[in-house]
């Protein structure tokens, strides 16, 4: 559907070196630090997750790298341009999308397209060829004259993309781009996106939903605007090596939480739904020793199962260890 | 600074303008409303004010005072006093708006050339009322005096020849004949409307503009503008622009609406106009824009734009009150409003039919504030920061 109209004009250059460079930035508002000291480095044709709760400082890193806003320290590349320094530069070679999908309501959908290719300075065929293209990309094919205001979310989320891809970016960044849209849009705009970046798109994407974090290449953790952890899904559930998670379930889960907690043998004990996660040391142990625990408490558990950890669990081990700092 | 994509913005204004009645409806309807509710309402002019005559005298030279009221069209008389009648009752219940009393000794003081005194009551419950309805007053009376003098010289100059004659003339007041120009009758509307279109113009540009920037960050896509390569400057045009235009526009329908329903008449150039018109519209705008700068909201948009567009613009400009009749420290403010400038040159082409050489330094300050402003809010809109 997206074909090879969608491959960015700069795709010559230098393929080898990261794309995004990020060091050691910061962003304080006041007192209050939303982004402390964040390092990391994005390459080519990634699909890069920045996940993390509200106010983690997501949005934050996504506007500086946008020239919306200023650091407070630190430096950020981006195809080797100095943010902070050739501003206009970088976003010539950036498209952004938010997680509000930006686009005037009150326009159809091809004067949409029009606009934001307009002040990309695309005209006539130039302007016409990728119109299309993005009428492809959106399936709004037929639906040019439509009010962009009365198209369902999910429409309008496919339409955003297309706008910001209208004038072929390197590098895309998505900043909550699947708020508030059911869960088969969701589905068809990361095959978009993986698309996309099989073109040689670098997409920088934030996310709260666990799910699309499993779908990017690697993934930055964030907590309290610091980075608390880095890497591939199977990276990051590697904090787990050399320990075992439990997942207890027994007739009352809350006291079995008081109960394991206090325990020196339990590395970590928390409350999933109605069971436990419990992570220990050793699988065997670990299962033997909750369940004397718990059946000397008269709350004798009903199984104790050794499972993989999923990207939740790492998420909470991770925030856990973290601590909070203020 | 890239044309296709200041264009790329104006069109997308227009669009967006045509796609929204309400909008467009403020811009080109309210002014022909605004034109017809204060054209009609502020009205300076006094016509039919309720006179009561209270004749102690009645001899015949009281009664061609009396009829010099009536006659002068601006008194109707509505009702013959006896004498001693409780004329604090009478203005009370506003039974009359003026009360003339003329004593007994006033045919006997004429007849004898004594100067005759004569006394006249009014309602000041409404001072700018009376202040006119007194003018008016003094001005029949002195025309009636004039032609007592004239009837009493002529007729001693009958009788006895020589000195008498030249004592006559001597004894005649000044001949007194006022005129006015360029607004004849003195109506209110001729004076009214060039004041009207500053005060409209400069609330809908600077509403529309500052409205439609608010709006866009609002809705977030002033974030997707900043994003983009689009510039400042390229932002400020194509916002001005469209918004200039529907001005100008709005300009043309106020001035046939003036002229089919107040008889006003643009005596001077049309290009006159247009220059003068065009300057100020685009200090508008810019002041517009400086305001959606600062707005985060359209409510908050609207209050700012309105309160700093237009009181100033009916309050300082010298629009309803003459700016020399103003406390110092309040003129010394009235230099910072344009339509303080923009009207002086506005009465002066429309009205008098001058050409814009005698106003320079009029149209210097409107180009220095149309500058001033768009250089400020240049200034904001290119922060990197929003």
């Amino acid at each position: 559907m997206s074909g090879a109209a969608g491959e960015p004009a700069g795709g010559a250059e230098k393929a080898a070196g990261p794309v995004i460079e990020v060091e050691g930035l910061v962003k304080r508002f006041g007192d209050f630090t939303a982004v402390d000291d964040v390092s990391f480095t994005v390459a080519r044709g990634e699909v890069f997750g920045l996940l993390g709760s509200n106010g983690a400082g997501k949005s934050t890193i996504i506007r500086m790298l946008c020239g919306l806003m200023h650091p407070s320290g630190g430096r950020m590349r981006i195809a080797g341009i100095d943010v902070a320094a050739e501003p206009e530069l970088v976003k010539r070679r950036i498209g952004y999308m938010t997680q509000r999908f930006s686009l005037y309501d009150d326009l159809p959908v091809e004067q949409n397209l029009r606009f934001f290719g307009g002040i990309y300075g695309l005209r006539g065929a130039q302007l016409a060829e990728r119109q299309a293209w993005a009428l492809g990309l959106a399936d709004l094919a037929g639906k040019e004259k439509e009010l962009t205001g009365s198209l369902p979310a999910g429409w309008k989320q496919r339409l955003a993309l297309g706008c910001a891809l209208l004038h072929r970016p390197d590098i895309v960044f998505l900043d909550e781009p699947t708020g508030g849209v059911d869960p088969v849009s969701r589905r068809r705009f990361w095959q978009l996106i993986d698309d996309q970046a099989r073109a040689g798109v670098t997409i920088i994407v934030t996310t709260h939903y666990l799910d699309e974090a499993e779908r990017c290449d690697r993934i930055a953790l964030m907590h309290d605007g610091r980075l608390t952890a880095l890497g591939t899904v199977a990276e990051l559930k590697e904090v787990f090596a050399g320990r075992a998670l439990l997942e207890v379930t027994c007739p009352r889960f809350i006291d079995a939480l008081r109960h394991l907690e206090a325990a020196d043998w339990v590395l970590e004990a928390t409350v999933f739904g109605t069971r436990l996660h419990v992570v220990v040391a050793d699988a065997e142990e670990g299962r033997r020793r909750i369940a004397a625990a718990l059946t000397e408490d008269g709350n004798e558990p009903f199984g104790i199962e050794r499972i993989v950890p999923s990207l939740e669990d790492v998420f909470i081990h991770l925030i856990e260890s973290a601590g909070t700092r203020r | 600074m890239k044309l296709a994509k200041v264009r790329a913005i104006a069109v997308k204004e227009y669009r967006q303008a045509a796609r929204d009645p309400l909008t467009l409806g403020m811009l080109l309807g309210l002014p022909t409303m605004m034109l017809l509710l204060y054209g009609y309402a502020v009205n300076f002019d006094v016509r039919h004010i309720r006179l009561a005559i209270e004749d102690r005298d009645k001899s015949a030279a009281s009664r061609d005072l009396a009829s010099a009221f009536v006659n002068s069209g601006y008194f109707d008389l509505v009702a013959n006093l006896p004498a001693g009648s409780d004329l604090a009752r009478l203005t009370e219940r506003r039974g009359a708006a003026a009360i003339l009393i003329v004593p007994e000794s006033y045919g006997r003081d004429v007849a004898a050339g004594r100067t005759a005194r004569v006394q006249m009551v009014l309602d000041g419950a409404d001072a700018n009322t009376a202040t006119t309805v007194l003018g008016y007053a003094e001005a029949v009376a002195g025309e009636a005096s004039v032609a007592v003098v004239r009837a009493a010289g002529a007729s001693r100059g009958a009788g006895a020849p020589g000195g008498t004659a030249a004592a006559a003339v001597a004894a005649a007041p000044i001949d007194y004949e006022p005129r006015v120009w360029y607004n004849p009758e003195l109506k209110t509307t001729q004076f009214l409307v060039p004041g009207l279109i500053g005060f409209i113009l400069m609330l809908t540009a600077v509403l529309s503009t500052a409205m439609s920037v608010v709006r866009e960050k609002e809705r977030g896509t002033m974030e997707q503008l900043r994003v983009s390569s689009l510039s400042p400057g390229e932002l400020l045009v194509g916002k001005t622009v469209p918004y200039l235009s529907i001005s100008l526009a709005a300009t043309v329908i106020i001035l046939l609406a003036a002229r089919i329903l107040f008889g006003v008449v643009v005596r001077g150039s049309y290009f006159d106009l247009f220059v003068i018109t065009f300057i100020y519209l685009v200090g508008a705008l810019g002041f517009g824009l400086l305001v959606s700068s600062i707005a985060d909201s359209q409510a908050m948009a609207f209050q700012i734009g309105a309160g700093t567009s237009m009181l100033p613009a009916i309050l300082l400009s010298g629009f309803i009150f003459p700016i020399r009749s103003m406390p110092i420290a309040v003129q010394v403010i009235t230099y910072a409003v344009p339509a303080r400038y923009f009207l002086v040159v506005l009465r002066g082409v429309i009205l008098k039919g001058a050409g814009l050489a005698p106003y320079g330094r009029d149209i210097a300050f409107l180009l220095a504030y149309a500058v001033a402003v768009l250089g400020l809010a240049f200034v904001r809109l290119a922060r990197k920061e929003v």
